[in-house]
C-alpha cells in the first residue's frame, strides 16, 4: 500500500513507540505522586516538554502545555483567550480557511456574543497581513491565523502578521493587547517554526502529524499569556490543564518531534523536489486539471489538484483499489454534505471543489511510489470522466 | 464504509452510457450537492423499458444507485417502474451509509424524470407520476433517514 495521506495522520514511528512502551507497562506511575516511580514518569514528561520547546525555539520548556489533541490545543487557545480577556473586548480576527477546530471554536464564540471577523483568502488560499491590519478594532483581543493550510498546503505570512501586531501592541499597551495565535499543526516538523521569529503568543502542535501517537498535542503559551483553562482538575500542567498526564503519549510525542526536527531539512528538500515534479507531471498528463493552493509558498509534502468534471470520492475509491491512500475535499469524504470550505473560499465553483485530490507525503514516501501513482491516475480520471454527465470530451 | 455490493456496482458499473434519441431522459441533482444523475430509457410499443443507461457525477454511492436502478427497471413496464423507490434501490444494494441515502432518492427521481420526459413526448399518462422538481432543488436539506 502507498500511503499518501500524511496530512491526515502519520504512522507512529518505531523509535517513538519504543520510548512509549515502558510507560504503558511497568512504569505506570502518576507523575504527580511522591514515590520514586512518579519522579521517573515526571522526568520523562519534562524531557518531552524540553524536546517540544526546542522544536519551536520556545524560550522556556514551561511554556509548553500538553493537551489531549491538536484540536484541544486550538480550542484552548481561542476559547481560553476569549474567556480570559472577553471582558475588555469581544472582537476576534481569524480566517475563512482555518481547520474546523479553529473555525468552529470561533463560531461557538460567535454564538456567545463575540464578534468574529473571518478574513477571506486570495485564489491561492493566502490571507495577507494588510487584511489583518485593516480588520483590527479597538476591541480586538485575538488574531488567529493558521501557519499552513491542512488542505491546500498554503503557508501564511505569520511572521509579517506577528511584526504588525507587535508594532500595534506597543502603541495599544497591555490593557488593549491583541494576542496572536497560530495553528501550526501542519507546519511543525515540516517547515521551520520559531515562536520568537513569528511573533506569536500561542501556537498549537499535534503529535500524530509528526510520527508520534494520536491523543496528544501541545499548546505553546508565551510566558505571561493568560488563558482560562478548558479542563479544570488537578494541578497538572502548572495548574492550567487538569487530567493525569498521558505519560506514554507525551513521551512518544517528544521522541517523534525530536527526530522530525533532526530530519526536517533533508526531508523537506526531498519532498519539495518530489512535489514539484509530481504537480508538473499531473498537470501535463491529465487535461482539465489544476493545482489548488500556492505554487511555491506551500508545504513541501502537499499536492492538491482538482480534476474537472469528476467527484473526489470516486477518485479515492479507485485509487484505494490500486493500493493508494489519499484524501479529497469532496463533500462525500468530509463527513458533511458540503465540499471543502477552503476550496470554496479560494473561489472554486462547487463542482471543482468536489473534484479535488490531496496527496500528502511522509518521511517514507518514495519517488518510485509517485511514479506508480502517475501510471494509474490518468486512467482513473478518464474512467470517471466517461461516467460523468458533465464531461463531453 | 460501503457494502460489497455498492463497491461492486461502483467498480463495475452496469448500463453505463447514453442512449441516442432515448424515449425518455431524466437528469436530476445539482453540482452544489455534488451529485448529478442522468438516466436514459429505451421504451418499446408495449410500454416496456427495453434498455436503460446512466451517467453520474458523484460519489461511489451515487454511481452504484444509478447503475442498479437501471438494472431494476429494464424489462419492466413504465407503470411497474413507478414502483422503484429509494428504499428498494437501497435494499438492492444491501444498505447505504446514512449520509448517502440521498443518493438513492436521486436515483428514484432520475427514473421518474426520465418517465416524465417519455410521458410528455408521447402523451402517455403514467399514474402517480409528477413533473420533476426544479434541478436546483437541494436534496440535502431533506430528511431521508427513513431507510436506516
Amino acid at each position: 500500500m502507498v500511503y499518501l495521506d500524511n496530512a491526515g495522520t502519520t504512522a507512529l514511528r518505531a523509535e517513538a513507540l519504543n520510548a512509549m512502551m515502558e510507560f504503558m507497562s511497568e512504569n505506570y506511575a502518576n507523575p504527580s505522586s511522591i514515590y520514586r516511580g512518579a519522579g521517573y514518569a515526571k522526568a520523562a514528561v519534562d524531557a518531552a516538554r524540553e524536546k517540544v520547546a526546542a522544536a519551536i525555539s520556545a524560550a522556556r520548556p514551561n511554556e509548553i502545555f500538553f493537551t489531549g489533541s491538536g484540536s484541544e490545543a486550538v480550542n484552548w487557545a481561542i476559547k481560553g483567550i476569549a474567556l480570559e480577556h472577553g471582558g475588555r473586548g469581544r472582537h476576534i480576527i481569524t480566517t475563512a480557511v482555518e481547520h474546523h477546530a479553529s473555525l468552529y471554536a470561533a463560531k461557538s464564540l460567535e454564538k456567545q456574543g463575540f464578534d468574529i471577523t473571518f478574513l477571506p483568502c486570495d485564489e491561492f488560499g493566502m490571507v495577507h497581513a494588510e487584511q489583518v491590519a485593516d480588520a483590527i478594532r479597538p476591541d480586538t483581543i485575538l488574531v488567529s491565523v493558521m501557519m499552513a493550510n491542512n488542505e491546500v498546503g498554503t503557508i501564511m505570512p505569520i511572521a509579517e502578521i506577528g511584526a504588525l501586531l507587535a508594532e500595534l501592541n506597543a502603541q495599544r499597551g497591555n490593557e488593549k493587547r491583541i494576542y496572536f495565535f497560530t495553528d501550526a499543526i501542519q507546519a511543525v516538523g515540516h517547515i521551520p517554526v520559531d515562536v520568537t521569529a513569528l511573533g506569536v503568543d500561542l501556537l498549537a502542535i499535534s503529535g500524530h502529524k509528526v510520527y508520534g501517537p494520536k491523543g496528544v498535542g501541545a499548546l505553546y503559551a508565551k510566558r505571561g499569556v493568560k488563558m482560562t483553562p478548558l479542563i479544570h482538575g488537578g494541578g497538572q500542567e502548572r495548574g492550567r490543564r487538569g487530567g493525569t498526564e498521558n505519560v506514554a503519549g507525551i513521551v512518544g510525542m517528544g521522541a517523534a518531534i525530536e527526530l522530525a526536527m533532526a530530519e526536517m531539512d533533508a526531508l523537506s528538500e526531498n519532498h519539495r523536489k518530489m512535489r514539484d515534479a509530481l504537480i508538473a507531471e499531473i498537470l501535463t498528463k491529465i487535461p482539465h486539471s489544476r493545482l489548488n493552493g500556492h505554487p511555491t509558498r506551500r508545504l513541501p509534502g502537499n499536492v492538491n489538484i482538482t480534476f474537472e468534471f469528476i467527484e473526489g470520492e470516486g477518485i479515492l475509491l479507485l485509487l484505494d483499489s490500486k493500493g493508494f491512500s489519499a484524501s479529497s475535499g469532496s463533500a462525500c469524504t468530509s463527513g458533511s454534505l458540503d465540499p471543502s470550505h477552503v476550496l470554496l473560499a479560494m473561489g472554486l465553483p462547487h463542482e471543482m471543489a468536489h473534484g479535488s485530490l490531496r496527496l500528502s507525503f511522509g518521511k517514507d514516501t518514495q519517488k518510485s511510489e509517485l511514479d506508480k501513482l502517475l501510471e494509474v491516475l490518468p486512467e482513473i480520471v478518464s474512467r470517471l470522466r466517461a461516467m460523468s454527465p458533465l464531461y463531453s470530451g | 464504509m460501503y457494502s460489497e455490493k455498492v463497491m461492486d456496482y461502483f467498480m463495475n458499473p452496469r448500463n453505463l452510457g447514453e442512449i441516442e434519441n432515448a424515449a425518455g431522459m431524466g437528469k436530476v441533482g445539482n453540482v452544489k450537492c455534488g451529485d448529478i444523475m442522468q438516466i436514459f430509457l429505451d421504451i418499446d410499443e408495449n410500454q416496456v423499458i427495453v434498455d436503460a443507461k446512466f451517467k453520474t457525477f458523484g460519489c461511489g454511492a451515487a454511481v452504484a444507485t444509478s447503475s442498479i436502478a437501471t438494472e431494476m427497471i429494464i424489462g419492466k413496464t413504465i407503470h411497474e417502474a413507478m414502483q422503484i423507490t429509494n428504499k428498494s434501490v437501497t435494499e438492492a444494494l444491501e444498505g447505504l451509509p446514512p449520509l448517502k441515502i440521498h443518493c438513492s432518492l436521486l436515483a428514484e427521481e432520475a427514473i421518474r424524470a426520465a418517465l416524465w420526459d417519455y410521458s410528455q413526448k408521447t402523451g402517455t399518462i403514467i399514474e402517480g407520476l409528477e413533473p420533476p422538481k426544479d434541478e436546483d432543488h437541494d436534496h440535502h436539506h431533506h430528511d431521508h433517514d427513513d431507510d436506516d
